[in-house]
């Protein structure tokens, strides 16, 4: 399966879209060329602002540039963007500016610059923000739809992408829609939800797991706020067990809003993968999956798990 | 010219009278800061800035950002007075089933930005500037920041960007009262030199008595052709016009406490009671 780079997609994707929209304005805080709105910089200089390392002035100033009819695409580390949170919650949500944060290097897969750079709670912090909707791409060709999404927007949104290449996974012709997930792959025993990179470990964990005649849907949920609900609720109807996978914190990301949704309208057993209130560590980024019990290996040990008390359960 | 002095005056008490009502009546909010900014309101809602209150949303107004946004009964009453909505409605201020929410609200016809938490209204002026330049629109920006509020460090950082930009169809004025909650600036967090501290940063800096009309505007229509982004450092004083809360920190966020300093306040504000 071959790879691709989000925040190279985002980069380039940026320069279509402010080729066609002169309202599209970017800001960046001196890291231009790693999140890749440096392509930007370079196609309309003029509608680019590198506002040095001041993320509090760069979030501001884009929340007065929204406020004043402007598109603006902020971009940083998404640890940077996250020591600005009161400036999102007063400035931008507040005044629902329609800021759209795309942040790259979330998660563990920043890899050897280890624990400092690696944010594993970006997600659950967003998504408390009232007005502010969180999404988290899969693959180049979701994060090319979820810039072209963001172009006529009008609320906050918050995108988070990484620093690796993740296995490219939809079809050419995907088209992201907000609120809704894509389900990759059907099966009847039990439902994997994953976003991010955790969604292509988790069709290849669907795949082991079909040689040993389990049936395992996964279900693509790029939109955590707002989520889709019916895709939740269906599958705990139709498969009961799911499991959760993200590449964040098991607090307050994916794997707390599935939860959430399964304990209000319909309870199910729900088992969460990912990052159990720990900070990150320096590692290449593919190994850190396996030190933090996050890999194709984990996804299929919980499914194991959630079938075992299905039978339980089954037991008259 | 005598005549038109005069109106501002009347004006600036009658902001000043709404200002007591409103935290009288609820109880909460902040006097000092407010009564500090009267006049510095006056100047520019009713002599300086291109504004329209049958237009609230004309591209091509001024914008002001109230960065201090505790100082919310200031510019409400400013705004009612100016006929961006009925004055009767002052009397909701921080009640239930009013919008006149406690700090700065955009909900509120004439209010560009919601404010409240300090430091944040320099940037956001920061990008209106870009923004007008982007499009060619020759409307200019005023913020309004607190003297506490300068130990901010979001303030400073947007002093950065406005000097970068060369933001000229921006200003900030500073209402230099030395006082915030906890007691003097002097003794909280002193700025050693405020002046040649905002000038340093690339600011064209001009000091004034907030409280002179003929300063404000003066100041005001300097900034608007300086080569450079302008930062008024306004000398004012903390209640200014009601003797019991003059250079008093206890009235940075508290009402009069009894009916009978009410009433003196409104006196010496010039209500016939």
């Amino acid at each position: 399966m071959k790879s691709e780079s989000l925040r190279d997609a985002y980069g380039k994707e940026l320069v279509k879209l402010g080729s066609k929209d002169a309202d599209i304005v970017v800001l960046d805080a001196d890291l231009s060329s790693s999140t890749k709105t440096g392509y930007f910089a370079n196609a309309f200089p003029d509608r680019f602002f590198n506002m040095g390392i001041s993320e509090q002035s760069m979030v501001t100033t884009a929340a007065g540039l929204a406020l004043s009819g402007k598109k603006p695409f902020v971009s940083t580390f998404a640890i940077f963007l996250t020591r600005t949170y009161e400036q999102i919650r007063q400035s931008v949500c507040y005044n629902n500016a329609p800021v759209r944060f795309v942040v790259t290097h979330g998660g563990i897969t920043v890899g050897e610059d280890g624990a400092t750079h690696q944010i594993v709670e970006d997600v659950g912090i967003m998504s408390g923000l009232p007005n502010m909707n969180v999404i988290v791409p899969s693959d180049s060709i979701e994060t090319r739809s979820v810039i072209d999404y963001l172009a006529n927007v009008d609320k906050p949104h918050y995108v988070r992408l990484s620093r690796e290449k993740f296995p490219v996974i939809n079809d050419e012709d995907y088209e992201f829609r907000i609120g809704k997930s894509i389900t990759m792959k059907d099966g009847t025993d039990l439902t994997i939800i994953a976003d991010g990179v955790m969604v292509s470990k988790s069709m290849e964990a669907a795949e082991q797991l079909k040689k040993q005649g389990i049936s395992a849907r996964v279900i693509n949920m790029p939109s955590i706020k707002p989520i889709d609900r019916d895709a939740i609720i269906r599958s705990a109807r139709e498969t009961g067990h799911i499991v959760t996978a993200e590449e964040h914190s098991v607090y307050n990301g994916l794997g707390s809003r599935v939860a959430e949704v399964v304990s209000e309208s319909y309870p199910v057993p729900v088992r969460r993968i990912g990052m159990r209130d720990t900070f990150g560590k320096s590692g290449k980024a593919w190994e850190l999956f396996s030190y933090f019990h996050m890999d194709v290996k984990d996804i299929i040990n919980e499914a194991m798990t959630c079938l075992e008390e299905k039978n339980y359960e089954n037991i008259p | 010219m005598e005549t038109y002095q005069v109106d501002l005056s009347e004006i600036a008490l009658r902001i000043r009278r709404e200002i007591v009502r409103m935290v009288y009546s609820a109880q909460s909010g902040h006097p000092g800061g407010s009564l500090s900014i009267a006049d510095i309101l006056t100047v520019l809602y009713f002599k300086e800035m291109n504004i329209d209150p049958k237009n609230p949303t004309d591209p091509k107004r001024d914008r002001l950002i109230l960065s201090k946004g505790h100082a919310s009964p200031a510019l409400y009453a400013t705004l009612a007075i100016r006929g961006f909505f009925p004055i009767s409605e002052l009397s909701g201020f921080r009640k239930i089933d009013s919008h006149l929410e406690g700090h700065v609200s955009r909900e509120i016809p004439g209010v560009e930005v919601s404010t409240g938490s300090l430091g944040q209204g320099l940037g956001v002026g920061v990008g209106m500037a870009l923004a007008g330049r982007l499009d060619h629109l020759d409307y200019h920006i005023y913020v309004i920041l607190g003297d506490g509020e300068m130990e901010e460090g979001n303030v400073w950082e947007s002093l950065m960007a406005g000097y970068k930009y060369n933001l000229r169809n921006l200003t900030a004025i500073l209402d230099r009262n030395g006082i915030q909650l906890d007691g003097y600036t002097r003794d909280i967090m002193p700025l050693h030199d405020i002046h040649s501290m905002v000038e340093s940063f690339g600011w064209n800096v001009i000091e004034i008595d907030g409280h002179s009309f003929s300063e404000i505007e003066s100041a005001i229509e300097k900034s608007k052709t300086s080569e450079r982004p302008t930062f008024i450092i306004a000398n004012t004083v903390k209640g200014k016009g009601v003797d019991f809360m003059e250079n008093n920190p206890k009235y940075h966020g508290s009402p009069p406490e009894s009916e009978e300093l009410y009433r003196r306040a409104m006196r010496q504000l010039g209500e016939e009671l």
